[in-house]
């Protein structure tokens, strides 16, 4: 952000050392989520018990809620090309929008959670409801941070902070943001579709 | 927002969800599950390479944050291999 030192020579010109850093972080959080999905994979294929998924889950509900991801990612970039030209009113438009389709995303989910739960289905009852509870509370959970992380970098963009030269903060949210949406790709397949 | 970048974002995003759609429809569509799951997880590394490509800007950054970006992938498939490998070998 305004802090942010920019290399202007070497592998690393033009990048700054806030959206380096970015990067490194998503690599270990890419880490993160390879590990809770190989651990999934490890249960299901050996577990013998696993339910049939689309008679235990609402994928219909969960692919309505996959859209909703991909607009919010939508508008987010709709957001970074707005001010990198300068347009503040449509930088604060794309990132509330973005925000509140990230906070639906958050509420379907929770719905879904309330259904499976008075089903039964819970985190303790089954090595299904221990791991998918995991994978979608660690990614819900991401999303969450994501919202917060929004809101702040709204409240800085209705103070007038980023311009057309200076708008590192919108980029680093953006970033994280699709990053998200790229984990629920991968996340909506394996637990759901598969 | 030059009109490029906005048709380039829009298309994309009709892309994202054109290939949403196909993979629900693969889900509920009867054939062999092996076929299903590599037909399944091809789509979500499109998916995937598309919003890390055009919405994460990776197209046009520089080799170090490709190979950053990339890397992790790399060792998550290996992780996610190396289970499939051990269970069948020991089935």
């Amino acid at each position: 952000m305004e802090h942010s030192i920019e290399r202007r020579a070497g592998p690393l010109a033009g990048v700054s050392t806030t959206k380096f850093a970015m990067w490194l972080f998503l690599a270990s959080e890419a880490m993160f989520f390879g590990g809770l999905i190989a651990a999934y994979l490890v249960l299901r294929l050996a577990g013998s018990d696993w339910p049939v998924v689309a008679d235990v889950l609402n994928v219909p509900l969960v692919a309505g809620n996959t859209f909703i991801l991909i607009v919010s990612s939508l508008t987010m970039v709709f957001g970074l090309a707005a001010i990198e030209s300068g347009d503040q009113r449509r930088l604060r438009q794309f990132l509330v929008a973005t925000a509140v389709l990230g906070s639906v995303f958050l509420s379907i989910q929770a719905v879904e959670w309330r259904e499976l739960l008075a089903e039964g289905t819970t985190a303790s009852t089954s090595l299904f409801g221990s791991t998918f509870f995991t994978l979608t509370g660690f990614h819900g959970l991401h999303v969450l941070g994501g919202v917060l992380f929004m809101l702040y970098v709204i409240a800085r963009a209705f103070q007038g902070r980023y311009t057309k030269e200076e708008h590192g903060g919108v980029e680093l949210m953006g970033l994280y943001w699709h990053f998200v949406d790229v984990v629920w790709i991968f996340l909506f397949t394996i637990v759901y579709l598969v | 927002m030059s009109a490029a970048k906005r048709s380039r974002y829009l298309t994309v995003f009709a892309a994202l969800a054109v290939f949403t759609v196909i993979e629900v429809a693969v889900a509920f569509t009867a054939i062999t599950k092996s076929t299903q799951v590599v037909l399944l997880l091809g789509l979500a590394l499109i998916k995937a390479s598309l919003v890390a490509l055009y919405y994460m800007h990776l197209r046009s950054e520089g080799p170090l944050l490709r190979v950053i970006a990339a890397f992790p992938m790399l060792l998550v498939i290996v992780l996610l291999l190396l289970p499939v490998f051990d269970l069948a070998l020991a089935q």
